[in-house]
């Protein structure tokens, strides 16, 4: 099972190396891992989404805890949440195919960020399944380039 | 306050006695100013291995935190092993590391290494002093993190402009850390819940390990096994926890242990572990390890209950005041029929040897007489020889027995033995080698003699590497491939009084106990050269992966 891990870590050097070097030591599978700032610019949240039975996980968050820069770790799959991912999407779109594109791109609220002469950027922002839906659906006009931040969450109050 | 002085003064505020150092250009400020620290002594190795093991060793006897120093780049990487040997087995130790200055890091400049980066996975914790008004902080943090909780390895890289900086900040009285919570207080729940399962089991176990001599409980540990009447053995890192004397001692299991510590531990119904991790050498095949057991594990560290083995009862705390908790609510119990059954394992299955020759077991249990009675402090080099320690040396009291168990580093032994010296002077320190491991640091015969530490050591030469022999013999054919060393061994009867020191020699049964005794009456370091079978094995052995009951050699 994949679960989302929510962990407040010090801004120190060296913190995230230590984090991503103890999921390679112990063989943890990240599936996405993305951190930023919060409210107080000496702490970061982590927001790592890692798949694996229940006793992998408690050893997850074990680890996790015992690094001294983390301040907090929490699994918030079971509770309520919002996450999002961003995606920045190049799609290659020519003259003919661009009304039906920037129709989908409508659906999804996807935002035109540039527009080349054979491409168009889209920002998108969105829980997991929304962005991917929206991959699936640009792939067959041929999807140029794709980065996506990794899934952030925050607990619902 | 100039940062070296403020290291010096860190250093006195910790109740640092010793360091172990080794110089270089990154370290020269600070070793300028620590020749005037009269009140820290400081020891020269020939190798910053050597000095980190002695910083390990010198912090495993006397249980307060080893200082190891070395230089920016190859000086640093030399110490690696010596690091994540303390890491293994959770030693208090704190690497100070000389570093290029802040402006040069990252330029690939003389002797620059990432030591934070390399030791990231073999230490605790680890800081790089990128501002000079940092130090104090960290040099407080990393004493503070080195010795608390599960103690362990810090290392501080050091730039050498910051030990010339002008520094305003003051050594704060204690450390920040924010994240940092060692439990020590344990869930009084868990407590009495283990109790009630202690009390209601017929077949009990504990399982001791490191973490009791850590915590300082030897003392309750008796008590404990006393009180509720229940067997105990030990891990490597636990001998010593529980005198081997006692009725109740089942002495070690695992791989080398004794066949009753397994038998017990495969037909117990209460599995106490304290301060142990379950680790490959004591467990052998999970999935059959203790398996009727209700597992019950006491640890400071959480991440070390249910990693490897599902427990039932986690109590995560000290040790001590978890024990102080769980005894009085232990009911007394015969477990006639348990003991009985003990009783006829040990009977049946008793640590023994056979052959004549000059047996390297014999060896052991000599020395064991003639040093019962006197304050005796036993290292270990890692083969053989280390087992046969392990196994015929009979161990009562804590913080008396040296040896790299997690990490198996061979050459750890002599060095450990002269930091063990230097914390115990008036202790006897026998260093149980082999002739592969002692040639591993064997520079550092010159660091015994040079600071007056008359550390002893037995070599049990079987002119073999012999733990890697005994593998080729029983599970590759008798393929000895690259383990003979018979033939290119140096004379370490000259070699020891090449380096200024005493060298003996043994070949025959008859002179094992003259020679011992020999060695021990002699002044300064001394080299036994016990010329042993040389296709000795250590049995019982459970075969890697097997269940710890199906052991080889069981008589
Ligand atoms: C630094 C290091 N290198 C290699 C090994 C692998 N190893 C384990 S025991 C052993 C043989 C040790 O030989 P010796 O010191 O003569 O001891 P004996 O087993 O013969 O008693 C070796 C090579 C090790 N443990 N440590
Ligand atoms: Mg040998």
């Amino acid at each position: 099972m994949r679960h989302i891990i929510s962990a407040l870590v010090e801004n120190k050097p060296g913190a995230l190396a230590r984090i991503v070097g103890l999921f390679s030591a112990r063989g943890f599978n990240i599936e996405s891992l993305a951190v930023g700032e919060t409210e107080n610019s000496e702490v970061s949240r982590l927001t790592i989404i890692v798949g694996g039975d229940e006793a992998i996980l408690e050893q997850v968050r074990k680890q996790l805890g015992k690094v001294i820069d983390v301040l907090k770790v929490q699994d918030i799959s079971d509770d309520s949440f919002v996450e999002r991912d961003l995606m920045l999407l190049k799609v290659s779109a020519k003259a003919g195919k661009r009304p039906e594109i920037i129709e989908i791109a409508n659906v999804f609220r996807a935002k035109v960020v540039d527009l080349g002469e054979k491409t168009i950027m889209f920002e998108l922002t969105g829980p997991e399944e929304k962005i991917n839906a929206f991959i699936n659906l640009m792939r067959p006009y041929g999807i140029k380039e794709l980065a996506r931040t990794g899934r952030i969450a925050v607990l619902r109050s | 306050m100039k940062g070296s002085k403020l290291i010096i003064e860190a250093l006195r505020k910790e109740k640092v006695k010793v360091v172990f150092g080794y110089p270089g250009g990154s370290l020269i400020p600070l070793f300028h100013d620590l020749q005037d620290a009269k009140d820290i002594k400081f020891i020269l190795p020939r190798h910053e291995q050597g000095g980190g093991h002695m910083a390990d060793g010198y912090a495993r006897v006397s249980g307060e935190v080893g200082v190891a120093i070395a230089t920016s780049g190859p000086g640093a990487t030399n110490l690696i092993t010596a690091i994540a040997t303390a890491h293994m087995d959770s030693i208090p130790m704190v690497c100070i590391t000389g570093q290029v200055k802040t402006t040069l890091i990252g330029n690939d400049a003389l002797q620059e290494a990432d030591i934070t980066g390399i030791t990231r996975p073999i230490t605790k914790h680890n800081f790089l002093v990128s501002d000079p008004e940092d130090l104090p902080e960290i040099m407080v943090s990393a004493f503070h993190i080195a010795r608390s909780g599960r103690p362990g390895p810090v290392v501080i890289d050091l730039p050498v402009d910051i030990t010339i900086a002008d520094i305003k900040t003051k050594l704060p009285a204690k450390p920040t850390l924010p994240g940092y919570h060692p439990r020590y207080d344990p869930n009084p729940k868990q407590v009495e819940r283990a109790a009630e399962m202690i009390n209601k089991a017929k077949q009990p176990v504990m399982y001791v390990g490191g973490g009791v001599i850590s915590s300082e409980c030897s003392d309750l540990i008796k008590k404990m096994s006393e009180k509720g009447n229940i067997p105990v053995t030990t891990t490597l890192m636990g001998l010593g926890a529980f005198p081997e004397t006692h009725k109740n001692s089942l002495l070690m299991l695992g791989m080398h242990g004794t066949a009753y510590a397994n038998l017990a531990v495969t037909n117990t119904d209460c599995l106490i572990a304290i301060g142990a991790r379950f680790d490959d050498r004591i467990t052998g095949k999970i999935s059959e390890f203790a398996p009727n057991a209700k597992v019950i594990h006491f640890d400071i560290d959480p991440t070390s209950v249910s990693k490897n083995i599902r427990v039932d009862i986690p109590v995560v705390g000290d040790a001590t005041k978890s024990l102080k908790k769980l005894i009085p609510l232990l009911k007394k119990s015969a477990r006639k029929e348990w003991f009985s059954q003990i009783d006829e394992w040990k009977e049946k299955y008793p640590l023994a040897y056979k052959g004549s020759g000059l047996r390297p077991q014999y060896v052991i249990e000599e020395l064991y007489k003639l040093t019962k009675n006197k304050k005796t402090i036993i290292c270990t080099e890692v083969g053989q020889h280390q087992m046969w320690a392990a196994q015929f040396y009979t161990f009562t009291k804590p913080r008396k027995w040296v040896s790299s168990g997690g990490l198996g580093t061979m050459g750890f032994g002599l060095p450990a033995a002269i930091g063990a010296q230097e914390a115990k002077p008036d202790h006897l320190v026998i260093n149980i080698a082999g002739d592969g491991s002692i040639q591993m640091n064997i520079q550092e015969l010159t660091t015994a003699l040079a600071n007056k530490l008359p550390v002893k050591t037995v070599i049990l030469n079987n002119g073999y590497l012999g733990m890697v022999r005994q593998w080729q013999e029983l599970f590759f054919d008798k393929r000895y491939a690259q383990t003979p060393l018979k033939e290119t061994n140096p004379d370490f009867v000259k070699v020891a009084e090449a380096f200024g020191c005493t060298g003996i020699r043994v070949t025959k049964k008859e002179d094992v106990v003259a020679g011992l005794k020999k060695m021990i009456a002699t002044e300064g370091p001394v080299f036994l050269d016990v010329q042993v079978e040389p296709e000795e094995n250590v049995f019982p052995m459970v075969p890697a992966g097997e269940a710890i009951d199906r052991m080889m050699g069981m008589t």
